[in-house]
């Protein structure tokens, strides 16, 4: 994979529109037969449609941009992004947040910290007293620029959980994935949030990190990885963590992208669908998450929010947020969907099976 | 332009064997993959000797498929090639090592 630098939106790329990207999930080995579609193959074990649970996780991406140009970003993010969410906006989250029935917050991007109205809305946000607060942070933000050198200390005032993208232990595999000189910096950082606590044993600073595959494969087993993680990363540079996610790549935006001009993206499907666990559909975290876009507008998940394929309700904006309302839909699915029932299965909390 | 006698895409169709004798086929299957599972060796470990073994079997399936194996286990490329020397080594020393019988042999007949 060659590191880019501009996002598929700037280069002009056809990919950077949704419709493409789902026009491709629909034909090919998926129309001809050569494979069923996702719709299909939960419909085998009567889990079609897939139906929304209770609310338990609020997702909000604060916006696109972002320091890094990652290969394998499915937000197509970068610093050419400029769909950042507003205050006011922000403020209709708090209402939500304030009011719902959920036990976690996860805000993310981008770079969620690169939002000017980032600190206001941690700050408002915590006071909402709910009980898992999550800030995705991809840790070379915290050394980009002195004006985030803080970061750490802020993190901890708001009792703020840490997680942070780590494609591998090595500084070639990671620097590959997400940009030369990534992998320095965020063990720097990694080493800054542990100083003031951060992932230590027995902390409640929570600090976990968050595993994707550098390539076309699928990612290996959760606890395997996660131990060789910390063995690695205490040898080599004195790091603790907590916990490890295990994600896996799903085809869209620029995976998807590399997926085709690298000629994967049949084999991956394939390794999609051969890994498909139906034990994993249960708990797929579309049933119990909501996720918000930079605008305002509800998905079932960050996905399907990149894929533009909003809610299936009437209630499709933060604005007109209504919890009871959304319980029970009909969770929007394509083929992209397989990504989350591959093996263990995946979602922004590791697997799921 | 006729037929390559590999195709990649065969490996797909490897379960397909058990078809034409499903009670062979499927303790195969079974045998392999309890062989696979964590054990006093752990699976990162079993991917890599798989790795060296089917560069010594030259086998380009097996090779597709436990070099793909590696990395979803977060084995880097440069453990990757050590374990194919492993296997090298082995073959090679396999090889001279009858070196000794042609040596005694010659040593018999013309020594």
């Amino acid at each position: 994979m060659a590191t880019a630098t501009k996002s598929l939106k700037k280069q002009g790329s056809d990919l950077a529109q949704s419709n493409k990207q789902i026009e491709i999930l629909s034909n090919g080995i998926f129309q001809n037969g050569e494979l069923p579609t996702f719709k299909n193959k939960i419909s085998e074990t009567s889990q079609f449609p897939l139906k929304a649970k209770k609310l338990e996780i609020l997702q909000i991406n604060v916006g696109y941009m972002c320091n890094q140009v990652c290969d394998h970003c499915h937000v197509d993010a970068g610093p050419d992004r400029k769909e950042i969410m507003t205050r006011d906006t922000m403020r209709q989250c708090l209402e939500v947040i304030k009011n719902t029935g959920a036990h976690t917050l996860d805000l993310t991007g981008g770079a969620p910290e690169m939002n000017p109205d980032f600190r206001w809305f941690v700050e408002e946000a915590a006071k909402a007293g709910i009980k898992d607060f999550i800030v995705r942070s991809n840790l070379t933000i915290i050394r980009a620029n002195k004006k985030y050198y803080d970061l750490p200390e802020f993190f901890k005032k708001h009792n703020v959980h840490v997680v942070s993208s780590m494609p591998h232990w090595t500084r070639g595999k990671t620097d590959k994935q997400r940009g030369d000189g990534v992998f320095d910096k965020s063990i720097k950082a990694l080493q800054e949030l542990n100083a003031v606590g951060y992932g230590m044993p027995g902390s409640d600073l929570k600090l976990d990190l968050v595993y994707n595959p550098s390539g076309a494969f699928l990612p290996g087993d959760q606890a395997a990885m996660e131990k060789d993680f910390k063995k690695a990363l205490m040898e080599d540079f004195g790091i603790e963590f907590h916990n490890l996610f295990a994600i896996t790549n799903l085809p869209i935006a620029r995976f998807l992208d590399y997926l085709i001009a690298s000629e994967n993206y049949e084999d991956y499907m394939y390794s999609l669908v051969e890994a498909y666990n139906p034990a994993a559909v249960k708990n797929v975290m579309c049933t119990n998450t909501l996720s918000i876009s930079w605008d305002g507008y509800l998905f079932d998940c960050d996905f399907n929010q990149m894929l533009e394929l909003p809610v299936n309700s009437k209630s499709k904006h933060i604005s007109e947020f209504n919890e009871e309302l959304l319980e029970g839909r009909n969770i929007v699915i394509s083929q992209h969907c397989y990504g989350c029932t591959a093996g263990a299965g995946s979602s922004c909390q590791g697997v799921v099976a | 332009m006729s037929k390559p006698y590999y195709d990649a895409a065969d490996l797909r169709k490897f379960g397909k064997i058990t078809e034409w004798s499903e009670e062979l086929g499927n303790k195969f299957f079974d045998y392999y993959g309890k062989v696979f599972e964590e054990g006093a060796l752990t699976a990162r470990e079993k991917s890599l000797i798989a790795l060296a073994v089917a560069h010594t079997e030259q086998c380009p399936y097996c090779i597709d498929a436990y070099t793909k194996d590696s990395l979803q286990r977060g084995v880097t490329k440069e453990e990757m090639m050590e374990a194919i020397h492993v296997g090298a080594a082995i073959k090679s020393g396999a090889t001279l090592v009858h070196g000794v019988q042609m040596m005694n042999k010659v040593n018999k007949l013309d020594g």
